[in-house]
């Protein structure tokens, strides 16, 4: 089993989405961000299930991509909630509590 | 690999399920879906009850939680994975507990402000239930699932304003921060299951305790889940999120987030340390020691220079959650002490949310006179409205830890934790914690000087003649808060050993 690699990509997906987060302005952009953290989770929980012959890791993946799909319907409604508020959805944008 | 397939095809065995030892759950899903048919059913006029309900649900899901406690025997469940014992619940009672207080807090806001109502309780009570989870799950799969049952209604919650851009930007501002917390803390579980080969916290503690250990995924593993928790507590230099979100959501969704929110990332971090990352003080003992200096001082000196009285309890709340962080960073010297520590962790986190949901309580009351938060229009308020003006100082001078209120005894077991080892490092964090507690004493002194030495603003736009009238519900939740905060710092032997608890990992089962 070819173990290492598909731990690499997970930790390279990691990066970008960590980055991502970080650097990005648009409200989506930010949340495709974290559900790419997401999916690098997800190739790790099954590269290990796989790994070890242990199913629950393919639990846990199948549970992180359920509730993930949960939170991605409540930010997109608030992202969408700004937008009809400010016709914006640029975060730097978003600085009326602030000190 | 692939031909590993064939072991997946096994029978489904269903666990044995003790169902005494879910019954505050069941209790609180029951009480969860009655709310919502009752929204179907009655529309409109369910709005007369819908409150009344989430508290009945509340308080009648205590009764298990007694029976639990009176039958006094440790259980297990679902292959060990949920674990009911002395500790999980007394965290339990603090969160019902809370969860009414904050009921009790909303009813006249959410129901004047034209709001949402029955959605907001079935949030609540969802929320609620979450932390409930969370304080027996001894499992990753659980806690994540826990996490995220109070997480998400939390960030509706923080948004529920709909049409105030405030309230729009302290959601926006949770719930970026917390998925991101959320993924974080994923990555950092699927190394520690990679580690261990097993999603049980028993069996984590095993394969990582070992030499053979892969020391550097294990590591970031810990670093990871640590660093997640970490924004759920708002621990510095995690806690951006929670001064902006505290000001723009409803006051009572902020009352509830510091208080109970908080408690719950910390039953977790409690359970992962003491259980998970039990055999590896070496990597979570200096994390913990960092993040609650770093904690104590950041939130204390931003607390010192705030001039909304709400934004300087959340900064006040990341320095309090620097003192509860401290005794998990010698927890692991040995058995005795992170008995001590545990208890002391657990007896501050029920002060805590006492005094806070008091203070928080008293700073709804007087916004319903103000319309505002500011530090200076509370000055000359014992002039005018002496009863509100003496529970503030009571609350306060509780998380400042002066005795003989309940914030002292909370303060006191922390440092009898830290001090306990005898190690050079905990006995510098002892210092830093009474450092600490004198810088905040200036910053809650000066709210109540404000209250108790100055006349009230002559150009003020609010009569500052008449007494504020508090409603009875809030007023109720001040009594009770009041009551709590009292009885811990004067009868300490008496409701100490409520909290004097143990943390069993599992049991066979």
């Amino acid at each position: 089993m070819i173990l290492n690699q598909f731990l690499l990509l997970a930790a390279v997906l990691f990066c970008i989405g960590v980055y991502g987060v970080l650097a990005r302005r648009n409200g989506i952009m930010v949340l495709m961000s974290v559900e790419i953290i997401l999916n690098s989770v997800n190739i790790n929980l099954v590269a290990f299930g796989a790994f070890r012959d242990h199913v629950a890791g393919e639990v846990f993946a199948l549970f992180v991509i359920a509730v993930a799909a949960a939170e991605v319907g409540i930010g997109l409604a608030i992202v969408l909630l700004i937008y009809r508020n400010r016709r914006s959805i640029d975060l730097t944008e978003a600085d009326l509590l602030k000190g | 690999m692939l031909g590993s397939v064939s072991t997946l095809v096994v029978a489904f065995e269903r666990p044995a399920i003790d169902w005494h030892a879910i019954a505050p759950e069941l209790t609180l899903l029951g009480f969860g879906a009655l709310l919502t048919l009752v929204d179907i059913l009655w529309l409109e006029r369910g709005r007369a009850v819908v409150s009344a309900l989430a508290s009945f649900g509340l308080l009648a899901s205590m009764v298990p939680v007694l029976t639990l406690a009176w039958d006094g025997a440790d259980r297990s469940t679902f292959w060990g994975a949920y674990v009911v014992d002395d500790y999980s619940l007394v965290m339990k009672a603090v969160f019902l507990l809370a969860g009414y207080v904050v009921v009790l807090l909303s009813t006249n806001y959410i129901a004047e402000g034209d709001y949402w109502e029955n959605e907001y309780y079935q949030m609540l009570l969802s929320a609620v239930l979450g932390m409930v989870v969370m304080a027996s799950a001894r499992d990753l799969v659980t806690i994540f699932v826990a996490l995220e049952l109070l997480s998400i209604p939390a960030y509706l919650m923080a948004t529920w304003r709909k049409r105030d851009l405030r309230s729009n930007e302290a959601g926006l501002k949770y719930y970026l921060m917390g998925v991101f917390a959320s993924a974080v803390l994923l990555y950092g579980m699927s190394l520690l299951y990679g580690a261990a080969g097993s999603t049980m916290l028993v069996d984590i503690d095993a394969a990582i305790s070992g030499d053979g250990a892969p020391l550097a995924v294990v590591t970031l593993g810990v670093i990871f889940v640590v660093v997640g928790f970490g924004f759920k507590v708002s621990a510095f230099p995690f806690h951006t999120w929670a001064p902006d979100t505290y000001e723009g959501a409803p006051t009572p969704v902020t009352a509830f987030l510091s208080v109970a929110s908080k408690a719950a990332g910390f039953v977790a971090l409690l359970s992962l340390v003491f259980v998970g990352f039990w055999g590896r003080a070496d990597v979570y003992q200096p994390l913990m020691w960092v993040l609650a200096a770093a904690s104590m001082f950041g939130g204390n000196l931003m607390a010192l220079r705030q001039t909304n009285v709400v934004r300087l309890l959340a900064y006040s709340g990341v320095a309090q959650a620097g003192y509860m962080l401290a005794p998990l960073a010698v927890a692991g010297e040995s058995l005795a002490v992170a008995d001590d520590a545990l208890s002391s962790v657990v007896t501050y986190l029920a002060i805590y949310a006492a005094m806070n949901l008091g203070a928080f309580a008293v700073v709804i009351a007087v916004a319903r006179r103000t319309a505002s938060a500011g530090i200076d229009t509370y000055k000359g308020l014992f002039r005018y409205s002496p009863g509100l003006a003496v529970a503030m100082t009571i609350f306060l001078m509780a998380l400042a830890g002066i005795p003989p209120l309940g914030g002292w005894f909370a303060k006191f077991e922390i440092v009898l934790a830290l001090i306990s080892p005898a190690t050079a490092w905990g006995v510098v964090l002892g210092v830093i914690v009474a450092v600490n507690s004198v810088i905040a004493l200036y910053y809650y002194a000066r709210i109540a000087s404000h209250m108790w030495v100055e006349a009230p603003p002559e150009s003020a736009d609010f009569d500052t003649t008449t007494p504020i009238k508090t409603p009875t519900s809030v007023t109720a939740a001040l009594v009770l808060t009041g009551a709590a905060t009292l009885a811990f710092g004067i009868l300490p032997q008496w409701v100490g050993h409520f909290t004097d608890v143990t943390l069993v990992a599992t049991l066979a089962g």
